[in-house]
């Protein structure tokens, strides 16, 4: 197709924040922390190219550790937050009607309105020694001493779940809700039963909706920093944590750089495997989400 | 045992409300019968269909398929199978797996399903289309997957849902002629629901008229044509000319109606004060001289002022002496009268037995 100037002045114009933003604020840093990630101190204030961060972070055993624990916490996670997720968007996108569905959906997003920090402190007042709920516990005789309920990895992943629902349930109600309801009834009317309709009607139908939450939940968690630190303290492990560490703690910034770009690829090769596995395109999967 | 009916509904009322979408139904449909109830939008048709196929419940009643009970049996164990209007393929299976899918619900091992879905396609003229997304099938073709996935259970009932709703008037008219014939092959007891009297009339050995969650009337297409109960089913089932009068005189059957013009016509029924009457355009005779009419007790005098060309379901609307509305008659399509053109005079007339009259 061919464009008049004005047209494609105009359209420039359009796309030039866009373009600025992925380049200045996505494109640019990636490919800054890619060459830093590259470079080696041979010297104090002396550099050379190599790939010693990267050997540095297979000989460590607490490094790889820590990344293979963030990666396999996160899948649980993301399992998690998907399995508390499913029934309430199947209630919010079938069931309710009108302005409670708009009221449901109001409530999921009300504990995004405070701040991510706001919302994880809270959630340390609530388990920690002498938090609400070792309180309430000994107050009804079911513990005779205050009970530490945080940094372990229950809270961490508590943390993370509450954290990641929403995200899981908006496009798993939108991918519910454009199901023909005369599709499920179908379904029953031809004999199935109600777990028979859910595994081959219901599911495959709310697939792409499923593929493009599992997606989102597991980038936030993955890359997540507050929870982990806050609810899992020491034992938080996280691998933000190391490249946190890295580049504040160590002043390393070419290890913190190569921490980076390993999670990068963590994340991206599981979320390539994760559209494998379910047979999705990442094309439907966006439009869902 | 075989059981003399395939469906009974008894006194079967569904309320919402204060409203009654089904108030007080009974019929009796028999095995390998076609039975459609036709009813404008809104008399309750489809929530009568729903309760037989389980979706809804009776507020009061019993529905009995083949004798038993179905009250408080849930939808997927019903032998009733239903067609919905949307078809209600299932999009995320191909052609095959829809078919198999309510066989394999029963517990039918996954091969010999797929082998009873292969040889049903067949039948319904789909060989060769069991890998296929049903997404990419026409509309016809859609159609008879939907049919066949409910045929290959052999329920005791198919209930069909306005199924060809959704169709172009050609693919229509082809798909009417189809079913019927597929009915007759599996010789599966129908219930079809529609708003369209034309699909009702070609299809059903019987039909139940329906309005305001009532049945008006249950015959055969002819019957309900030529013989209507109610005035709502005159009008309703077929085209025809009505007219409002008050009853002049009446005598063992026979009533004269008289028109607000004055005008007097002769007709057959019963009515009190208020008259409603009804003549089938195809019952009024047309001629050029008054002569050829002259036994007719009713006659008059008009001028064609539309001609409504529609093949063999052309009319004319004749505006004639003594009536508000134009007469409207068949266009005959042989003989002097072929070629009449608006503005011609005419002189129309019907016999007695050819005008049904009702109170109004």
């Amino acid at each position: 197709m061919t464009m008049r100037p004005a047209q494609r002045l105009a359209l420039f114009l359009l796309l030039a924040p866009a373009i600025l933003w992925l380049g200045l604020l996505i494109v640019l840093p990636h490919v800054e922390i890619l060459i830093l990630s590259f470079s080696e101190r041979v010297a104090p204030r002396v550099y050379a190219f190599g790939v010693g961060n990267y050997l540095e972070f297979f000989t460590e055993p607490l490094y790889w550790r820590t990344f293979a624990r963030t990666a396999f916490m996160s899948i649980l996670v993301t399992a998690l937050t998907l399995v508390l997720a499913f029934p309430i968007a199947l209630y919010i996108a079938r069931v309710a009607q009108g302005r409670l569905k708009a009221m449901l959906l109001l409530l999921c997003l009300l504990p995004f309105w405070v701040s991510e920090l706001v919302r994880t402190l809270g959630w340390m007042m609530l388990l920690r020694e002498t938090g609400v709920i070792s309180y309430a516990l000994r107050s009804v005789g079911l513990a005779n001493q205050p009970v530490e309920l945080l940094y372990n990895d229950g809270a961490v992943i508590l943390g993370l779940v509450y954290g990641g629902l929403l995200f899981m349930i908006v496009p798993l109600a939108n991918a519910l809700e454009s199901l023909e309801p005369a599709v499920v009834e179908a379904g029953y009317d031809l004999g199935g039963s109600r777990w028979t309709v859910l595994r081959r009607i219901v599911i495959p139908h709310a697939m792409p909706g499923i593929v493009a939450g599992c997606i989102i939940v597991f980038m936030l968690t993955v890359g997540n920093f507050a929870t982990p630190v806050l609810l899992g303290g020491k034992n938080g492990l996280w691998f933000t944590e190391q490249i946190y560490a890295q580049f504040i703690t160590r002043f390393n910034w070419p290890q913190g750089a190569a921490f980076g770009m390993l999670l990068l690829l963590l994340s991206s090769a599981i979320v390539w495997l994760g559209l494998r596995l379910t047979g999705q395109s990442l094309g439907t999967t966006l439009k869902q989400a | 045992m075989a059981h003399s009916t395939d469906l009974d509904i008894v006194n079967v009322t569904k309320r919402f409300g204060a409203h009654a979408a089904v108030d007080d139904v009974s019929f009796s449909v028999a095995p390998g019968e076609f039975f459609s109830i036709l009813g404008p939008s809104g008399c309750g048709k489809t929530t009568l269909m729903r309760m037989i196929a389980g979706f809804e419940h009776p507020t009061s009643g019993d529905i009995r398929i083949r004798g038993k009970s179905m009250i408080g049996v849930p939808a997927n164990k019903r032998p009733v199978n239903m067609v919905f209007q949307s078809l209600a393929l299932f999009p995320m299976m191909s052609v095959g797996e829809n078919v198999a899918y309510g066989l394999t619900c029963r517990g039918v091992s996954r091969a010999e399903a797929e082998e009873r879905a292969h040889r049903m396609l067949e039948r319904v003229g789909l060989k060769g289309f069991g890998e296929r997304r049903v997404t990419a099938l026409s509309g016809g073709q859609r159609q008879r997957v939907a049919i066949a996935r409910c045929l290959v259970l052999e329920p005791t009932l198919v209930l069909l849902d306005e199924p060809l709703g959704a169709l172009d008037l050609k693919l229509r008219e082809h798909m009417k002629i189809e079913l019927k014939q597929l009915q007759g092959t599996f010789n599966t007891t129908f219930v079809y629901i529609t708003h369209d009297q034309s699909e009702a009339l070609v299809m059903s050995d019987r039909i139940a008229v329906m309005n305001q969650g009532k049945f008006e009337q249950v015959g055969s297409p002819r019957e309900l044509y030529h013989n209507p109960a109610t005035p709502f089913v005159a009008s309703f089932v077929g085209e025809t000319n009505r007219w409002q009068g008050e009853a002049a005189s009446a005598s063992n059957g026979a009533i004269s109606v008289r028109l607000p013009s004055g005008a007097v016509v002769q007709g057959q029924g019963r009515a009190g004060q208020g008259a409603l009457a009804f003549v089938r355009p195809e019952a009024v005779a047309l001629a050029q001289d008054s002569g050829a009419l002259g036994n007719l007790p009713n006659r008059f005098e008009g001028r064609v002022s539309a001609v409504l060309f529609d093949g063999a379901a052309s009319s004319l609307l004749i505006d004639t002496v003594g009536f508000e509305q134009p007469v409207r008659a068949v266009l005959p399509q042989v003989g002097p009268l072929a070629g009449i053109e608006v503005g011609a005079p005419v002189h129309v007339g019907w016999t007695a037995d050819a005008m049904k009259v009702f109170a109004a």
